[in-house]
């Protein structure tokens, strides 16, 4: 690295600034901004760590907290089990080889060492859709995959198998914990995570990576997601405070984890996307002539296609920290590294937040970003990647872009496909939905057979996408307060949603709220940012 | 005074369910107190006569206005004074039985309105009816010895094909009287039916009914294709007598076969009558009552509305006819008054005409009419299934030949282009496009029918006086003249078809006169309401092409690529791909034979590691050619409460994977041998065709169910045999036979398609197990 990274900035948009790229489903917009919009930049990618298997042995003998090096926790004739994030981190999967294969096979060299035989290895997807055989290799590589899947050891988390859970014991606040037996009766515990966002990690790598409905619903729920203010900010989520209780009983329960947590900067696109990565005025003839070509080859392009191209993206991520050891000191350098990495300040709200979103959220990653996924990545993910309070004022109305078709994969979510035809077509409340349908899908034995035996999302994952949404329709006001621009009308509508065309036409719905005049404040994400409003 | 005169008298009458039969029920009830009234009514298939005049008579709109009047009185004065019994005009003795024939002959007075108004019935129907029924009458009447007035109803038309003048004379006396002998033209319209019912017994015929029934009907089962078979050899025969009978009509001058055989059912008349009183009544065109009981009423969908309606939806613009001719349109309140005027009198000793028509003293131009309905649509347009209003064209007139010989072709080449595309795979959606064939070639015929019709009656440029009618009327008291009113003079047509006519005809054909979207069910929501009422006990599915779009070929394809290497899976799929037509054929011709011989390829496949390669083959090729809304509809099932099952000629192994869909599978079983691997042979007959009904009714049995109670969706002409067996069939996707089908019988149909954005592989080959691609490696 020639020069220092820089940080974020906030731009107020004057007659100068040139179109600003809105990320656009499988596509791209460039929409020219009221004058005296904000747009938030992320910051810079940061270094990345030269040596990176140099810094995994480091992390493992050098462990952080109340902890003892990896080595000294591994001895023959123990159980050892390794659990990994799933496929959906990080987002876009990045280049081979993955930093979870290259630390598994670290963790593994020392327990061959020490002579430890019973091994398994758990893919911790919780309600998340199996793996199918191309991605666990991509994650922990052929070896690893070659040497454990064909015996069955290394496999998918099932968290419908009740012979395959254990019930901890119930939190202080009557929270259940139920996790893996495999986990629960081995020595040690290695859990390998890629700690993409600030909501991942900590004590949510086990307690909800490894747990059934049963234990997740105790916070994955309407009123939980309300009083998590942002679900991205551990210290002030409610998400977290229950995800800690039950890891903090998982731990005194007497289960030894090693959990070992790693932090990525923002290189998410390579070449040809890399003017991705650049504020437009600074784009170069070389960066406007690809992105035109791109335009070009995407225009005629039906949807499916598109879709191929956006999916093979890999992202040239460097890594820019591991640590191991105890959960909570681990975890705390790690949200530490997130915002060194992630956070912006801003100052104040603004009347109206503008959002292109992109076309990969963490539930749709080879695979199709149907409108439940879009609410939930618009109103969930990026509403919620704020420290300190919302981008948006109270009341506020957010202007997302996403061609939003009703298109699903049926594999992959077909519980989603239900949800949409049927629950949202009766509700778009979180509270009815949840009270209403959620009992139903949740037990419903056709998606509990997919999710065990296909590559299916659980029956209640569409709700707890929907429940993602329910700080963000509170905080706003409601439905009628979220505009997809140029989305599909008929989808837009089912969500509860407003249909505009244009961001002129969005900004004109959006008048008999905020008025004529709103402020405006839009981010540009990815790369990856978080912010925090003062 | 009519009311006078009739009083104590009884009154016989035929046709009593037709529009003017019911017209004149009404009148005498209402406007003639002291008759009482005997219809001859042929009983239904389940409905005695008196259950048919209470339904198809009483429930009339007609009776509105009598019902407000005699108030609580309504059911008792109908019970004393109307008899229904059971006659058939076309039928030796009118099917009386001997209380019957008392009835009959106790009767003063004798309406004969029973006809076959279609003008394109069998020639040998027609004469059945209009020939040979007044003729019954007679006989019956002489039998018993008794000579009540028998008013017989004709129409004008029988002066057939001229131009000028036509008199209320009998044909006999007339100066362009053709000399037909009635008797030789009945005997000849028997034999000729005789003769096509011979020919479309021949060989060849048979044959070709049959690859017709096979045609429309695909691998239905054999019991299915004979019905079929044998229904289009009657059709034929039907058809063939209605070209014969069109043809003789033609040839001796009348426009079809139902002026001819009136015709020469007068003269029949005139000839047997004896001492008979006999009063011949000649209406025109009858459409809706001017004033009686209320203006605008009518029965049934007359002759001219479907040419309106169909002009006001913009779906024909161009018209026979010379604009300046004469259409001659008569209110059928004006013809059932004159009917009982005509009754009223002294029975005559002379055979008498009356001619109920406007042309000669009140002519409603046929560009007048058009110009008219154009206008009232203007104003009052109809609207589309999106809600927008359809603008009338310009009404274009043209000579009739041109229009029909263009309207001939233009069926011809829908009939042949309908040919091509039902013998193509289409399904669903895109066998709505030989529906839309369908429903445009039904009003291509439609309207060709039209033409040749008001083409004929166009020609027919004759103006039928009305003398004797006028002097009928003016020897009528002048509050008979008001109550019983028929003065064509007084008829306004511009009033008459804007007030009266027209919306009558719009809420008759119930079409769209309001904007906006349809509110309410649809008739697809209603049907599907019903297939998930709590009172169904049981669903059964097929899966290929009804909840998956996919079938055993490609199943196997990929199961058998799965372990195979790249060289070897490339030669195979080409190899099945070259295969495919044969199998299809084959398919296409006795399913159960093909499955049969497709499934010997399974032979010595290892049975465990099919199984394992099925969970995989279900979520990378099943599931994503799977129908959301179909599965979605088998779980809407269990929610009601109902047993599900799924009845599947695709083998076991291959349906596992997705059998907790359903409470019961039926799949097709291939033998195992004791080594663990397939035989060739299936343990059963695979459930399909026929089959599939089989094992869907026994199955039902097994669980006590009644199949009356059962819902089946299907998506093949292959399974009617299992939709006719439940009482609620649901077609999927249909081809474009079936799609014919199940609109002829109103079936729901849905259309289910994959998920939209689903990547579904483009060749049905297995991505390599890892065996393979180790050994590849």
């Amino acid at each position: 690295m020639t020069r220092t990274p820089r940080r974020g900035i906030v731009l107020e948009v004057d007659t100068s600034t040139p179109p600003i790229l809105f990320h656009h489903g499988d596509s791209f917009r460039m929409e020219r901004l009221p004058t005296g919009s904000r747009v938030v930049y992320p910051n810079e990618p940061l270094a990345s760590i030269d040596d990176v298997d140099g810094a995994i042995d480091h992390a493992l003998t050098n462990p952080m907290g109340d902890c003892e090096p990896l080595p000294a926790l591994l001895h023959s004739g123990m159980k050892l089990t390794i659990a990994f994030d799933d496929i959906s981190l990080p987002l876009p999967p990045m280049q081979t080889p993955d930093i979870r294969g290259r630390i598994i096979e670290r963790v593994l060299d020392h327990a061959a060492a020490a002579g430890v035989d019973d091994v398994e290895i758990i893919a911790a997807l919780a309600l998340h859709r199996r793996m199918t055989e191309d991605e666990l290799r991509h994650a922990v590589g052929d070896r690893v995959y070659d040497a454990f899947a064909p015996d069955g050891l290394l496999y998918n988390f099932d968290a419908e198998d009740p012979d395959a859970l254990t019930h901890l014991g119930t939190t202080d606040h009557g929270e259940e914990v139920v996790l893996s037996k495999r986990a629960v009766e081995s020595d040690l515990l290695v859990y390998v995570n890629i700690n993409l966002v600030a909501l991942d990690g900590g004590h949510k790598s086990v307690a909800t990576g490894l747990s059934p409905y049963q234990a997740l619903r105790h916070h994955h729920n309407v009123e939980t997601m309300r009083k998590s203010r942002s679900f991205m900010d551990p210290d002030n989520s409610e998400l977290h405070t229950k995800n800690w209780r039950q890891g903090r009983l998982i731990q005194e329960s007497g289960l030894k984890i090693f959990q070992i947590e790693t932090t990525l900067n923002t290189e998410t696109f390579p070449p040809p996307f890399g003017f991705l990565q650049k504020r437009e005025w600074e784009w170069n003839l070389r960066d406007r002539a690809t992105f035109s070509a791109t335009q070009a080859a995407l225009r005629p392009m039906p949807w499916s296609a598109r879709r191929r191209i956006f999916h093979s993206i890999e992202s040239p991520y460097g890594v820019t920290s591991v640590q191991a050891g105890e959960v909570e000191t681990v975890h705390a350098e790690t949200i530490r590294q997130v915002h060194r990495q992630q956070l912006v300040t801003v100052e104040g709200q603004s009347d109206v937040l503008t959002m292109g979103l992109p076309y990969l959220g963490p539930y749709n990653v080879n695979s199709i970003l149907n409108p439940i996924l879009v609410s939930c990545l618009g109103l969930g993910y990026f509403f919620n990647l704020y420290k300190g309070k919302p981008l948006v004022r109270e009341g506020g109305v957010v202007i997302m872009g996403h061609p939003n078709l009703p298109e699903f994969h049926p594999v992959h979510h077909p519980s989603y496909i239900d949800f949409f035809e049927e629950v949202l077509a009766d509700s778009t409340d979180p509270e009815v939905i949840e009270h209403k349908y959620e009992r139903r899908y949740a037990e419903d034995e056709w998606y509990r057979h997919l999710y065990r035996t296909s590559y299916a999302y659980h029956g209640v994952h569409p709700f707890y996408m929907w429940y993602w949404t329910s700080h963000a329709l509170q905080h706003l006001g409601g439905g009628d307060h979220v505009i997809v621009m140029g989305g599909d009308v008929e989808a837009t509508r089912r969500l509860g949603f407003r249909p505009a065309s244009t961001l002129r036409d969005a900004l004109e719905i959006a008048s008999d709220i905020v008025g004529r005049d709103p402020s405006i404040v839009h981010v540009k994400n990815p790369p990856l940012l978080m912010t925090e409003v003062l | 005074m009519i009311a006078d005169a009739l009083a104590g008298s009884r009154i016989a009458i035929t046709g009593s369910t037709g529009f003017l039969g019911t017209a004149l029920v009404e009148r005498l009830l209402r406007s003639v107190p002291g008759c009482e009234l005997v219809l001859l009514i042929r009983p239904g298939r389940r409905a005695t006569p008196q259950r048919r005049f209470e339904r198809e008579i009483l429930k009339n709109d007609a009776f509105g206005r009598l019902r407000d009047e005699l108030g609580d009185r309504f059911d008792d004065e109908m019970a004393r004074r109307v008899s229904a019994i059971s006659g058939d005009v076309s039928k030796d003795g009118l099917g009386l039985d001997p209380e019957g024939r008392d009835v009959l002959a106790g009767c003063d007075v004798v309406i004969h309105s029973a006809a076959t108004v279609s003008f394109d019935s069998p020639l040998d129907a027609s004469v059945e009816t209009n020939l040979l029924g007044p003729n019954r009458i007679l006989h019956v009447l002489q039998e018993e010895g008794v000579t009540p007035h028998l008013v017989a109803v004709s129409t004008c038309y029988v002066a057939g094909n001229r131009r000028g003048r036509a008199a209320e004379e009998f044909l006999t006396e007339s100066p362009f009287h053709v000399d037909v002998d009635w008797r030789a033209e009945v005997t000849a319209a028997q034999r000729a039916r005789a003769d096509a019912d011979t020919e479309s017994r021949a060989p060849d015929a048979l044959r070709r009914f049959r690859k017709e029934a096979r045609n429309e009907l695909g691998a239905a089962g054999l019991p299915m294709l004979a019905a079929k078979t044998e229904q289009l050899r009657q059709r034929w025969v039907d058809d063939r007598m209605v070209e014969v009978g069109r043809a003789r009509a033609t040839s001796l001058g009348w426009p079809d076969v139902y002026t001819y055989s009136k015709a020469l059912g007068e003269q029949a008349l005139l000839e047997l009558r004896g001492d008979v009183p006999l009063t011949v009544v000649r209406p025109s065109i009858i459409e809706s009552a001017l004033a009686e009981p209320f203006p605008g009423w009518i029965r049934g969908f007359r002759m001219a509305e479907p040419l309106i309606i169909s002009y006001a939806k913009g779906e024909l613009t161009q018209f026979p006819g010379n604009p300046e001719s004469v259409v001659d349109v008569i209110p059928v309140d004006h013809v059932a008054a004159a009917v009982i005027a005509a009754a009223a009198q002294e029975p005559p000793t002379a055979p008498k005409v009356y001619q109920v028509a406007s042309g000669s003293v009140r002519p409603l131009e046929y560009r007048m009419l058009t110009e008219t309905v154009r206008g009232w649509f203007t104003e009052k347009p109809l609207y589309d299934s999106k809600g927008h209003p359809i603008v009338p064209d310009e009404w274009v007139f043209t000579g009739s030949a041109g229009l029909e010989e263009r309207l001939e072709r233009l069926v011809a080449g829908i009939k042949r282009l309908d040919r091509g595309v039902a013998s193509l795979p289409l399904r669903g959606r895109q066998a709505d496009f030989n529906q839309r064939l369908q429903d445009r070639l039904d009003l291509l015929e439609q309207a060709l029918g039209y033409v040749k019709i008001y083409g004929a009656y166009g020609r027919c440029e004759a103006l039928y006086s009305i003398t004797e009618l006028d002097a009928l009327r003016e020897s009528l008291d002048p509050a008979d003249r008001e109550t019983f009113a028929f003065d064509p003079r007084a008829v306004d047509w511009r009033t008459y078809i804007r007030e009266v006519h027209l919306p009558t005809v719009v809420v008759q054909a119930r079409v769209r006169q309001t904007p906006g979207a349809r509110r309410g069910q649809s008739r697809e929501d209603r049907l599907r309401a019903q297939v998930l009422h709590e009172d169904r006990q049981f669903a059964a599915f097929d899966l290929e092409n009804t909840l998956i779009a996919s079938n055993v070929v490609e199943s196997y394809s990929w199961l058998a690529t799965r372990r195979l290497g790249t060289a070897d899976r490339i030669r195979f799929a080409a190899k099945l791909a070259a295969a495919g037509p044969s199998m299809l054929a084959q398919d296409g011709r006795d399913r159960t034979d093909f499955l049969r011989s497709f499934y010997r390829r399974y032979q010595d496949a290892p049975v465990d590691q099919l199984e394992e390669d099925a969970v995989e083959l279900a979520s990378q090729l099943l599931l994503l050619k799977a129908f959301p809304d179909g599965l979605r509809r088998v779980r809407a099932h269990r929610r009601a409460g109902h047993r599900t099952v799924l009845i599947t000629g695709a083998l076991d192994v291959v349906v596992d994977p997705i059998r907790p869909l359903f409470d019961d599978v039926v799949p097709a079983r291939l033998r195992r041998h004791d080594d663990g691997t397939f035989g060739a042979a299936l343990t059963d007959v695979p459930p399909t065709g026929e089959t599939r009904a089989q094992v869907m009714l026994e199955w039902a049995a097994e669980h006590d169910f009644d199949p009356g109670q059962g819902v089946a969706y299907a998506d093949a002409t292959s399974d009617l045999p299992m939709l006719e067996a439940v009482g609620y069939p649901v077609v999927v996707n249909p081809e474009v036979r079936l799609a014919g089908i199940s609109e002829k019988r109103g079936w729901l149909v849905e259309h289910w398609s994959p998920s939209a954005g689903s990547p579904i592989p483009r060749l049905p080959i297995g991505p390599r197990h890892r065996s393979a691609r180790r050994s590849n490696a």
